[in-house]
């Protein structure tokens, strides 16, 4: 099962190579990463996203918690948790298929943030079913290059 | 699930307050050792380590020069297992660092307390691939409970504050400091932190009184308990606990490699080492027993065996410091995250009385039937019993340190040890050329004490450089080479498992180890027959100064009992009389 696990740590040079090696070393496997600093510039927050059993993540979260530099993992999942990722997409387009194009875009609220002759750039964000989707219905237009952003989440309400 | 860590930790211990003094980091590192109170550092100069040698000169702690790091941080490791304090190694940047990388994984393996320092390129340098640079903070990064590269002089006091507290507290390990050689040349106003905090980091080590009482119902509720101790019952100084909980409840107690003198061998109550190599009555009172109190072990693979039929008839009972260690390898039915002494401080006094006189009876049926034995000689020194009769000349009370191999596990089954700290071996990592510079370390450390390091004439060659630190500094160690002339334990998994295809184990000749002996200025002594095994001994014992005993040992002698890798732990080879 996919956890996404938000893992606070302390801005320090290091601290990515720290969590990094300690999934490698253990024979983890993390689908995406997405750091950032936080509201306290010397915390920052990764999230992670994990294909593992309920062992397997007991073992993560245990074992990064080890690390000096982590302080506090929480496993989001069974949370009401808002998640985002981000895409930038630039599709061939021309003056015959554009309009078809802008309105796709228009359906998935995404955002043109290039025009040019024989092609543009869509920037959308959502989960990642969302950006999966896109990118299946332009795809036929022809991809030429796809960026994306790990993922990152909040849980809404007032718990933090 | 969310974690949540302390907010505040703070050291308690009170240290003699410091006035700001002008001094530069060098000097600065040599005051702070002085304040952990570190009396020896076991080290190797060189070019980017400068600054602090040339701190050292002035006095203020012991040094002990080695002739290769990696015999610095085995030497403190052996400091550090012998005595419980943090051992400290220090090293160049660099091959000095890089040497250090076997001994960290070793104490990092086995939570054995150090703190590494090493020298590294000016901070001006660092990542331009500078001569003798290496980025040790990044190499040891899997290997250490933390590391710190210093990059501003104003830093180190705290950072080696913080970096003892780390190696010492919770479960133990080693943490490398990286020092840039114009961090140690640079001068600032020094003073040593009373307390550090470290917000992130605070070990749990009072275990749960809810935990804890569940335990001591499952421990009366028990028909046939046995207490399976390992490193953190070393480690956390609780060896009169477990004892006093045994006899308490007439539990049995058998013991990790790393457990060894968790327990005394001598009990009635003491069933030996289980495992791979364990006695043929702890395997099988694993097996048959209705509950297993794990304290301070692991469920390492050499100990379980087939994991899925390790203890099939128990409930667990896990004590253990580090969280992730529990549930790691085992379902446990009741888990205490905490220090083993305190945690055994609390159980027993809940714990009943009671007896297991059926339980007991079985075990010692066991005993009967399939006693620790070994093939008579045909001729040549049996190996075994050297270790036997370096007992009987140390009236058991040495420290003694192994390399690893078939020395390591004829020493854990035949020498009897009644007392923590006395049974020093590298059991995860299994790092051949670990003892004799171990055995250094400890000697340094215990000087009134008789260390003996048992070795194999391969495992001897791989630090064999360390006879000139022990001659120079006139460190008693004496060295018992068990010389099979091959590299036994591989030979044996080959005779066994490979169809006696001795593929690179066998050696054509041994060199001469006490011509090499006296080469060092050390006492070389040869022993041929079994005869001379004990005036050998003796003579070594005797002998002011370092010594070592080349003994020709039967080249075939196995370690048995034995459980081939891939099954479960009752199903050994060798046990009883069966030693062909």
């Amino acid at each position: 099962m996919k956890h996404t696990l938000a893992v606070l740590v302390k801005n320090r040079a290091g601290v990515m190579m720290r969590v990094a090696s300690l999934y490698s070393r253990r024979g983890y496997n993390i689908e995406s990463v997405a750091v950032g600093t936080t509201e306290d510039p010397d915390i920052s927050r990764m999230t992670l996203v994990v294909d593992a059993d309920d062992v397997v993540l007991e073992q993560i979260t245990k074992q990064l918690h080890k690390l000096v530099d982590v302080i506090k993992v929480s496993d989001l999942t069974d949370d009401q948790m808002i998640e985002r990722e981000l895409a930038l997409i630039k599709v061939t387009a021309d003056a015959g298929n554009r309009s078809e194009i802008l309105q796709i875009v228009d359906i998935f609220r995404a955002r043109i943030l290039d025009v040019a002759e024989r092609s543009v750039v869509i920037e959308v964000t959502g989960d990642a079913s969302k950006i999966e989707a896109i990118f299946q219905l332009l795809r036929p237009y022809g991809i030429k290059e796809l960026v994306r952003t790990g993922r990152i989440a909040i849980v809404r309400g007032s718990k933090p | 699930m969310a974690v949540k860590k302390g907010q505040i930790g703070s050291t308690r211990q009170k240290l003699r307050p410091v006035r700001s003094e002008r001094m530069t980091g060098a000097q600065a590192i040599i005051k702070c050792l002085q304040a952990e109170g570190v009396d020896v550092v076991f080290g190797y100069p060189g070019g980017a380590i400068i600054p602090f040698y040339d701190a050292l000169y002035d006095g203020g702690i012991r040094h002990i020069l080695v002739r290769h790091e990696q015999g610095a941080a085995h030497a403190a490791d052996g400091y550090a297992r012998s005595t419980g304090k943090v051992g400290v190694c220090v090293a160049t940047s660099g091959p000095g660092a890089t040497n250090l990388v076997t001994g960290i994984a070793t104490a990092y393996m086995d939570s054995i307390p150090m703190v590494a320092i090493t020298g590294q390129v000016a901070t001006s340098m660092i990542g331009k691939d500078a001569f003798q640079e290496a980025d040790i903070t990044g190499i040891t990064l899997p290997i250490t409970k933390h590391n710190y590269l210093v990059k501003d002089v104003k830093e180190l006091p705290g950072i080696i504050r913080e970096a003892f507290h780390l190696a010492q507290s919770g479960r133990p390990g080693p943490v490398l400091i990286d020092l840039p050689k114009d961090v140690q040349n640079t001068e600032f106003d020094f003073v040593y932190p009373e307390s550090i905090e470290v917000p992130t980091y605070r070990p749990n080590y009072v275990g749960h009184p809810r935990q804890i009482q569940e335990a001591a119902k499952a421990i009366a509720a028990a028909e046939r308990p046995l207490l399976y101790v390992g490193g953190g019952v070393i480690a956390s100084d609780a060896a009169d606990q477990v004892r006093e909980l045994a006899e308490k409840a007439d539990i049995p107690v058998t013991m990790t490699l790393m457990g060894i003198g968790g327990f005394p061998a001598s009990h009635p109550l003491s069933l030996g080492m289980l495992g791979m190599h364990g006695t043929a009555y702890a395997n099988l009172a694993v097996q048959a027993c209705d509950l297993l109190i794990s304290v301070g072990a692991r469920f390492d693979d050499r100990v379980t065996g087939v994991l899925e039929r390790f203890a099939p008839n128990a409930s667990v009972i896990h004590i253990d410091i580090d969280p992730a260690e529990i549930g790691k390898n085992t379902t446990v039915a009741v888990p205490i995250v905490g220090d083993a002494k305190q945690v055994l401080k609390a159980l027993n006094p809940k714990v009943e009385s009671v007896k297991h006189p059926e339980w007991k009876a079985q075990i010692n049926r066991w005993k009967a039937a399939h006693p620790m034995e070994y093939a008579n000689s045909t001729g040549a020194v049996m190996p075994q019993y050297v270790i036997e009769k370096i007992a009987e000349v140390t009236e058991g009370d040495a420290i003694v340190v192994t390399e690893v191999g078939q020395n390591q596990m004829w020493t854990a089954q035949y020498y009897g040890f009644d007392c923590p700290r006395s049974f020093l071996t590298s059991g995860g990592l299994g790092t051949m050329g670990y003892g004799f510079p171990a055995s250094i370390g400890a000697q340094v450390a215990n000087p009134d004490r008789v260390v003996f390091a048992v070795a194999g004439d391969g495992s001897f060659q791989m630090n064999i450089q360390e006879l000139d630190t022990a001659a120079v500094n006139n460190i008693p160690v004496k060295v018992v080479i068990l010389n099979n002339s091959c590299l036994g334990m591989v030979r044996q998994w080959q005779e066994l498992f490979f169809a006696k295809r001795y593929s690179q184990t066998m050696f054509s000749r041994s060199p001469d180890f006490a011509k090499i002996a006296e080469g060092y200025g050390v006492l070389g002594l040869r022993v041929n027959h079994q005869a001379e095994v004990l005036p050998a001994l003796q003579k070594a014992l005797a002998y002011d100064g370092p010594v070592v005993v080349d003994v020709k040992v039967e080249q075939t002698a196995n370690v048995f009992p034995m459980v081939p890798q891939g099954r479960a732990i009752d199903e050994m080879l060798g046990i009883g009389g069966d030693q062909s």
